[in-house]
């Protein structure tokens, strides 16, 4: 019965508000001038920070029903992927536009260079194909088998999402240590619970 | 015949701050009324007139603007802020976050403080502060720093060349290098006590690298003594190397005739060599050294080799493979 109500949409207003809170926070620690003296850089981490955080959330989503058997929290696994997408690419668009001033050549040269440029890229030509077919038109086009094939992609996404954050940092890994241990345990649930279905289901 | 050209560098002219702007912030610091080429030759070692209004000196600065000798180098780009210089700091003996190394040095005592001058010299000696920038003078030097994590800085300085006190304590023939210490002093500075790296932390110039003139010991900036998170109250600059090479609260300077390794050297091999040249070719094993952001500005600048200071330095590394020696 209470699955069957519609959602509130007070909750909906409350959820998309909090998923454009990063960004706003960003806007508003530039007019506060709060961005510190490296500010690309600070704008850079923050946006990168949002879109890790927000892909780990859309990961949460199945274990939750997994383990809780809570069906309305796939209501938010779309919008979360976007957002993280979203962040993603403002990230990426800090880098080559703020930071780069959309010099080619210096782009072409730090990614030749820069380790953790290239790994940050894989990631988002990951997440890209991910985003793209988020609608039901093209999960419809892909068949849900082949889809979910394609979507499960983004646990990868966020492995190597979370090197690319590991490669930056130095002597202090509780961050990106923190990410991967949140990582490991939704990979591992939803891992378990695909080995004790399978179990019941031979047995 | 000033030696105006001496660290010209090549560095477009459009980058240049004005020389106005340039004397009236000299003008400014030193609070003396004429500044022309020869008024400042003829300011030597006279007191500086009374600081302007508004603007008391902080204390124990006294000395130094008394006794600062107003060379004159040229200005090559905008001057980073004072308060910028103040609270953007790589020192890890305090903390590994730039904005908060200012607030965590705070309290960090630098006086007395002492430097051990030995080694292969025929005069060691142990020198107070005071007596060293008594003993030689500072000069005002305008260097830009680039930090080996791509960001840099355009910072007056005040010190003296290194130059002046090694041939004070006369190296011997087989000194080749020079070797320096920061204070290891764990209760004051509490990054020392991480095991990440291997302190004191130890800092090397070959010899002919500290003779050079550019090379400084700074005691002071923008005017006033050092403080604590840039290094006080005494450090080394050599401009055309990456930041880590200007090692900081200097207690002990050794001639040795071997290279010296410094902590970089041990905490990563790969990446931090003994000769650490600024250059936009070498890139370092994770990154890029082509751009640079200055402090400030939002869009990347191109890296120049040496720092833009080629002219003066190039011919140290003559016939150097400098893929090899980075």
């Amino acid at each position: 019965m209470k699955e069957k109500r519609p959602f509130p949409p007070t909750l909906q207003l409350i959820f998309h508000l909090l998923a454009w809170l990063p960004l706003l926070w960003l806007l508003w620690s530039y007019w506060q001038d709060a961005l510190g003296l490296n500010f690309v850089r600070t704008i850079t981490l923050r946006t990168g920070k949002a879109a890790l955080i927000f892909l780990l959330l859309s990961l949460t989503v199945t274990p939750l029903y997994l383990l809780f058997g809570w069906k309305w929290v796939y209501r938010y696994r779309r919008p979360l992927g976007l957002y993280a997408f979203l962040y993603a690419a403002l990230h990426l668009l800090t880098f080559v536009g703020l930071d780069y001033g959309f010099d080619w050549a210096l782009v072409g040269d730090a990614m030749r260079n820069n380790r953790y440029t290239q790994v940050g890229l894989t990631a988002f030509l990951i997440l890209l194909p991910l985003a793209l077919t988020s609608t039901q038109r093209s999960r419809a086009w892909l068949g849900p088998k082949w889809w979910k094939r394609l979507h499960r992609l983004s646990y990868l996404a966020a492995i190597i999402a979370i090197l690319h954050y590991a490669l930056l940092v130095r002597q202090y890994f509780t961050q990106p240590i923190t990410f991967g241990v949140i990582l490991a345990v939704l990979l591992g649930t939803r891992l378990f619970m695909a080995l004790v279905k399978k179990r019941y289901a031979l047995g | 015949m000033r030696n105006k050209n001496r660290f010209r560098s090549n560095i477009p002219r459009s980058e240049i701050t004005p020389e106005a702007l340039y004397r009236s912030r000299r003008h400014f610091m030193q609070g003396t009324a004429v500044l022309s080429a020869t008024a400042l030759l003829a300011a030597c070692g006279a007191p500086s007139g009374p600081p302007e209004a508004g603007t008391p000196p902080p204390p124990g600065a006294e000395g130094q603007m008394g006794t600062a000798v107003p060379t004159f180098t040229p200005a090559p780009d905008n001057l980073t802020s004072e308060q910028d210089i103040l609270s953007y700091n790589n020192f890890f003996e305090f903390t590994i976050e730039k904005e908060t190394v200012a607030e965590k040095a705070a309290n960090f005592v630098t006086a007395p403080w002492e430097v051990a001058v030995g080694g292969l010299v025929r005069q060691p000696g142990v020198y107070d502060i005071a007596t060293l920038k008594q003993q030689f003078e500072p000069e005002e030097r305008i260097y830009r720093l680039r930090c080996v994590e791509g960001w840099s800085m355009v910072i007056p300085w005040l010190g003296f060349p290194l130059h002046k006190l090694l041939e004070a304590v006369e190296p011997l023939p087989e000194a080749q290098y020079v070797r320096f210490e920061t204070l290891y002093d764990p209760a004051q500075m509490p990054g020392q006590n991480s095991d990440w790296y291997d302190w004191p932390y130890v800092e090397g110039l070959r010899l002919d690298e500290a003779m050079h003139d550019l090379t400084l010991l700074a005691t002071g900036l923008y005017g006033k003594d050092l403080a604590p998170q840039n290094g006080a109250p005494i450090r080394l600059v050599v401009p055309w190397k990456y930041g880590f090479k200007s090692i900081k609260s200097i207690v002990k300077i050794d001639l040795v005739a071997e290279q010296p390794q410094s902590l970089w050297m041990k905490a990563a091999p790969e990446e931090y060599g003994f000769y650490a040249n600024v250059n936009p070719d070498v890139p370092h094993p994770r990154w890029s050294q082509a751009t640079e952001r200055r402090l400030g500005e939002v869009r990347r600048r191109k890296t120049a080799l040496f720092n833009g200071y080629a002219a003066e330095v190039a011919s140290l590394y003559e016939g150097m493979d400098l893929q090899e020696n980075f």
